[in-house]
């Protein structure tokens, strides 16, 4: 578990940062921004990545920390895990992020781990990624040539494959708030407690007035079930209009568990040792299920 | 599953050991002592191997092959050797006329192939992993990435993977002699009648999956040379065997050849060893005239730590109507993996005595078949061949119980051996001497509430939840204490039982300890200390014992299979004994009085009826000053034990399990533990009570958890620990641990032993509860590890296949998706 040897550049501020990629790109180097290292380290110690160089951002000063809006949350891409975990801003304000987070690995890689990291990474197995594609957020990007933004369903564009450019570092990520009336709930299923999702699911509902109310609106994206996070869009369009009460409780059929069992469609699920594909799609029908209900109750 | 440290439980857990630790009288042994170990280990002030340092010390990396089985047609290590920092590179071929072969110590048949092993690969590769060439350099950095530069052309040929396979005609050979290594057959008692007529056969195939030992501490090695002599540091179990083997196996004469295990962080019998690169690193270092270290990462140690289990088992019990079985009969193969490591083809003969279990039958019929694949080696990981028998013992009495519609508790109690009964001599031979499975499973169900368990599966049964409950039973006992060396003998293998240790009386006072068992975890400082401390009346603090060095501790047979307590600590007993006796001796001299009038408590000898007397300690200064000792009287009160013990131990126990199985997802969470063991004697209950945590904790790895998985191609595919998933603290219930204490008869502490006791009572406790909450759903098995995934297909097979009406409660739709052949990789 030693990596190949690779050059080291710790810059002393964002724009120095973004200077050192953009001449790495200019030189044709194989250059790797590093944040908390939580998912490049272990690729390099495996020998699976080889890259030239390393820009090393994680102690810079910004961008890190939360910050109100108004009508989003700014979080800032060097915010660890446990601080976004801890944030009052993010657990009162964009609360499904919190929920997410406080899943991912233990308190060490928590430490550690970045927002920006966990979301450039691109790992479909991660769980802010389905989180940050269910609540619509915006990537803002930054490289010598200036800043862009980048929307979620654009970002994601293959396996460990995001939407930057090369030079380009992720500052943040604008997360909506989804005013009142919303619920949440991240359904993750794994084998251990440290272990990645096998499937895992972000909901986000609103019910109409009303106790046990019919969904007006939900959002839904899958963790695990394809190269990139899925959005269940056969599933939000289903849920309009259901009712939500109970199931079974007049007779009436489950129209929630009907939606729900639509949430494999439009997946490509991977196979691996925790789970073959048509086990994760059977899972993405029953964690969705469990996920909206809880999300709406 | 983000469990949070409830500060308020961890103060009460301080104060109760506290409580626990308060000596009840003047006795040590049954003190719950911390450990004195402790504060060093877990702070990392003291020496793992890898922390060693020594002038100009090079670097090993291996390279592995990538193939399960191959034929090497070049090596070039020339690029390699220009690189940066390498002192040298070497492939087999260099090392063929000196290497040797890796021993096997245990022969269990005449006819047993042993193929020869050579520590690094010439001209074949039979496992993915095996080494192929090294790079020394002068640092670990620079050889691993010259390992880069080397090139390596192999010819692949056909791995063996399945045993069964590798058994059929015309299955391609892992060595030219054959795939079938031995067969090795026990039979007591008349097995046809016992099947003849038998109004119930169960039968029933289990599969013991590969795993992966995983202690804390990788394996590492630090090889040095002054020209004359050769010091080996390993994170080994074993330097004494290991130093008599290497001798063997090197040429190195053994005494010039001092082997150190310094603290050593876990092996679980993966450190019983004699592994290729601790015999590499003593050719390396005489080769260069240089000191070496070598430390493995995670993931070459899942792919090259010999690996546990792997045994396919087929079980039949012939029993009455009443639920008493007559005879047990069981086949065995046993996966050797590529080659015969030290104790591999013995392991499946340390169950064979075990499959009667605590129960009483007239006939047993045994037969193992040991089969090579293209795969690591096994050989011992905790328990070792014991786990596989319980397993398959405990399983199939639920089986039993299941179609005779008895309780699995009242099956049992209708088959054990009773308490009036013991010593009893079992089917298989043994003679268990104690033990009382009635008080250990009273005590369990009471502690685990089980008819309100029992209760609510009813009531989830009736009602159909999607969640179900089931209770596993398991209740053990294994031969511990490893062992009689005329047993040894009598099953070929190739050393002794015995256990050794010095007690040395220093002028102050003090007390050294030389023990020849080999801690690597185990607590061996703390308790052989309170053994000494009892029985020399010393204070506690003032013994400090010495091991892991076979210039320091020159005798010894180390520390596995559950030995060291019941062999080694008699043995410091019986030390101190002698260490008494002269200093009886002394004090009847100094006190002028006859011998038998001197009586011993509190540490002092005193004339008897008389206030007159002398301390151990003031004895020890007199026998060093030497002024004034009987005639004939050596000037030392030094003495040494050599224990040999006549019996094996028999732990025991029960071990109750309640899971709760998510027919949706397949997942089960464990929500309750009881274990309530017998150990015999304690000598520290908190060392014990980490024994048996630790151990369930193993078990529940294996029954839900952990495998060792190949491709068709022989790769493992669980390197890294991702993959290869082990619990954590917040995978695991709290455990509710209990004891009945039964001595042992068989030696005068009465300690049973307690290493393995946990690993092997858990797993058949969790599967026997996991096949419990399915049972209504037509299932009768579920293969380990009991993952999400396999609980799902099962419980969807068992549906599509079982007769109409036995489908178990209906689902919602979605938990109804039923699985088609599209399936993961298992
Ligand atoms: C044992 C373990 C268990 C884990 N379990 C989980 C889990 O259950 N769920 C989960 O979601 N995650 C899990 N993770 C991953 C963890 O969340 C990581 O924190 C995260 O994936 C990466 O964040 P990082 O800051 O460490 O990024 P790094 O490892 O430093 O970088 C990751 C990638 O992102 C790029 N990158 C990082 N920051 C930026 C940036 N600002 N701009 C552009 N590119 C950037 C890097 O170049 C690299 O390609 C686990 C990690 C470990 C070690």
């Amino acid at each position: 578990m030693i990596s190949a040897p690779f050059d080291y550049i710790r810059p002393a501020s964002l724009e120095e940062a973004c200077r050192a990629l953009g001449d790495a790109e200019e030189a044709g180097d194989d250059v790797k921004v590093l944040a908390g290292g939580q998912s490049l380290l272990p690729l390099l110690r495996l020998r699976l990545a080889y890259p030239s160089a390393l820009v090393d951002i994680g102690r810079l000063p910004e961008p890190r920390g939360v910050e109100d809006r108004g009508d989003h949350v700014f979080v800032g891409a060097l915010t660890t895990h446990d601080e976004v975990m801890r944030s009052s801003v993010v657990r009162e304000l964009i609360p499904l992020v919190a929920l997410a987070t406080a899943t991912v690995a233990d308190p060490a890689v928590r430490h550690r781990g970045t927002f920006g990291g966990s979301l450039a990474h691109a790992d479909p197995a991660g769980d802010l990624p389905a989180v940050a594609l269910a609540l619509d957020c915006v990537f803002v990007v930054r490289s010598v040539d200036g800043e862009r933004e980048i929307p979620a369903s654009e970002f994601f564009v293959d396996y460990l494959e995001p939407a930057l450019e090369p030079g380009e570092i992720l500052v943040g990520v604008r997360v909506p708030k989804l005013g009142p009336g919303w619920g949440f709930h991240y359904e993750k299923f794994h084998r251990t407690a440290q272990s990645w999702a096998t499937v895992g699911v972000a909901a986000a509902v609103r019910l109409g007035e009303g106790g046990g109310g019919t969904v007006e609106e939900a959002r839904i994206a899958l963790t695990n079930m394809g190269p990139t996070p899925v959005r269940a869009h056969a599933v939000e369009a289903a849920l309009r209009g259901a009712d939500f009460a109970p199931s079974g409780s007049n007779g009436a059929p489950d129209r929630i568990r009907e939606a729900c069992d639509r949430a494999d469609e439009g997946s490509v699920p991977p196979t691996d040792l925790h789970g073959g594909p048509e086990y994760r799609r059977h899972l993405a029908r029953v964690l969705t299920y469990r996920a909206v209900r809880a999300a709406g109750g | 599953m983000t469990e949070q440290l409830d500060a308020g439980l961890v103060a009460e857990r301080i104060a109760e050991s506290d409580q626990l630790g308060r000596p009840s009288d003047a006795h040590e042994v049954g003190r719950a002592r911390r450990r004195k170990e402790d504060a060093r280990l877990v702070t990392g002030r003291t020496t793992w191997t890898d922390n060693i340092q020594l002038p100009g010390m090079l670097y090993v990396a291996f390279l592995r092959s990538p193939m399960a089985h191959a034929r090497i047609t070049r090596i070039d290590t020339s690029a390699a050797r220009a690189r940066p920092g390498v002192v040298a590179v070497h492939s087999g071929q260099d090392f063929a006329d000196e290497q040797g072969s890796l021993p096997c110590a245990w022969p269990v048949t005449e006819d047993i192939l042993i193929p020869d092993h050579p520590p690094m690969a010439v001209n074949e590769v039979r496992y993915a992993g095996e080494a192929v060439a090294c790079v020394v350099a002068t640092d670990r950095h620079r050889a691993a990435d010259a390992l880069e530069a080397i090139e390596v052309d192999y010819e692949p040929l056909e791995a063996v993977v399945d045993m069964t396979e590798a058994l059929a005609e015309g299955a391609p050979r892992v060595h030219e002699s054959g795939n079938r290594a031995f067969t090795w057959k026990f039979a007591q008692g008349d097995i046809d009648a016992a099947f003849r007529d038998a109004p119930v056969v169960i039968e029933r195939e289990y599969v013991q999956q590969r795993l992966i030992p995983t202690a804390m501490e990788p394996r590492a090695v630090v090889a040095a040379t002054d020209g004359e002599t050769f010091t080996l540091h390993s994170s080994t179990q074993i330097p004494h065997v290991l130093r008599v083997m290497l001798a063997m196996t090197t040429g190195i004469p053994e005494h010039r050849l001092r082997v150190i295990a310094p603290d050593v962080g876990g092996g679980f019998g993966s450190k019983l060893q004699v592994t290729a690169e601790e015999v590499l690193a003593l050719l390396l270092t005489r080769r260069l005239g240089k000191p070496v270290k070598w430390t493995e990462s995670r993931s070459e140690g899942n792919l090259t730590v010999h690996h546990g289990r792997d045994q396919l088992q087929r079980i039949r019990i012939a029993a009455e109507r009443d639920g008493r079985v007559r005879g047990v009969k069981v086949e065995l193969l046993a996966d050797m993996g590529a080659y015969l490591m030290l104790v591999t083809p013995g392991i499946p003969l340390l169950g064979a005595f075990m499959y009667s279990g605590i129960y009483k039958m007239d006939a047993y019929d045994f037969t193992c078949t040991g089969v090579f694949t293209t795969k690591m080696p096994t050989d011992a990981y905790r328990g070792a061949g014991r786990p596989e028998a319980t397993f398959a013992i405990e399983r199939a009495v639920d089986e039993l119980a299941a179609e005779l519609g008895l309780d699995p508790v009242e099956v049992r109690r209708r088959n054990w051996i009773t308490h009036e009964e013991f010593p009893y001599t079992t089917v298989c031979g043994l003679t268990y001497d104690s033990g009382n499975y009635e008080a250990a499973t009273d005590r369990a169900l009471a502690l685990f509430g089980y008819d309100a368990l029992r209760a609510e599966q009813a009531e989830r049964r009736a009602r159909r939840d999607p969640v179900q409950l089931g209770v596993g039973v398991s209740t053990y006992t294994e031969m511990c204490g490893l062992a009689p060396s005329r047993v040894l003998g009598s099953l070929s293998y190739g050393a002794g039982g015995w256990e050794h240790a010095t007690v040395r009386m220093l002028p102050t006072g003090k007390v050294e300890v030389v023990t020849g068992t080999s801690p690597h975890g185990q607590g061996h400082e703390t308790a052989w200390s309170q053994i000494t401390a009892d029985a020399l009346g010393v204070p506690f603090e003032d013994v400090t014992v010495l091991h892991g060095d076979t210039a320091i501790s020159h005798k010894g047979m180390d520390t596995y299979g559950s030995r060291s307590l019941v062999v080694g600590g008699v043995a410091v007993l019986s030390a101190c004994e002698k260490v008494k006796d002269r200093a009886r001796e002394l004090a009847a001299h100094m006190l002028e009085a006859s011998a038998d009038d001197i009586e011993f408590s509190d540490g002092s000898f005193k004339v008897r009826g008389t206030a007159q007397g002398r301390t151990i300690q003031e004895l020890a200064l007199a026998a060093f000053a030497a002024h004034d000792l009987p005639d004939g009287f050596e000037p030392s009160l030094d003495a040494e034990s050599t224990f040999d013990p006549d019996n094996f131990s028999f732990p025991h126990g029960t071990h109750l399990c309640a899971v709760e199985v998510d027919t949706e997802t397949g997942a089960s969470r464990i929500r309750s533990y009881v274990a309530v063991d017998d150990v015999g004697s304690v000598v520290n209950p908190l060392i014990v009570e980490g024994q048996v945590h630790g151990g369930i904790a193993q078990g529940i790895g294996q029954a839900l958890f952990e495998e060792a998985i190949h491709d068709s191609e022989g790769n493992l595919l669980t390197t890294t620990m991702s993959d290869y998933l082990i619990p954590s603290a917040a995978d695991l219930p709290e455990f509710t641990t209990d004891r009945t204490e039964t001595p042992a008869t068989s030696n005068p502490l009465g300690v049973k032993g307690v290493g393995e006791a946990g690993t092997i009572a858990s797993t058949p406790a969790v599967v026997n509860a996991i096949v419990d909450a399915l049972r209504p759903y037509g299932v009768h098995d579920v293969r380990m590890p009991c993952t999400p995934e396999r609980v799902w297909r099962t419980i969807a097979e068992a549906r599509s296949t079982g007769p109409a009406g036995t489908g178990g409660p209906p689902e919602a739709s979605a938990a109804g998706s039923a699985p088609t052949s599209e399936g993961g990789l298992r």
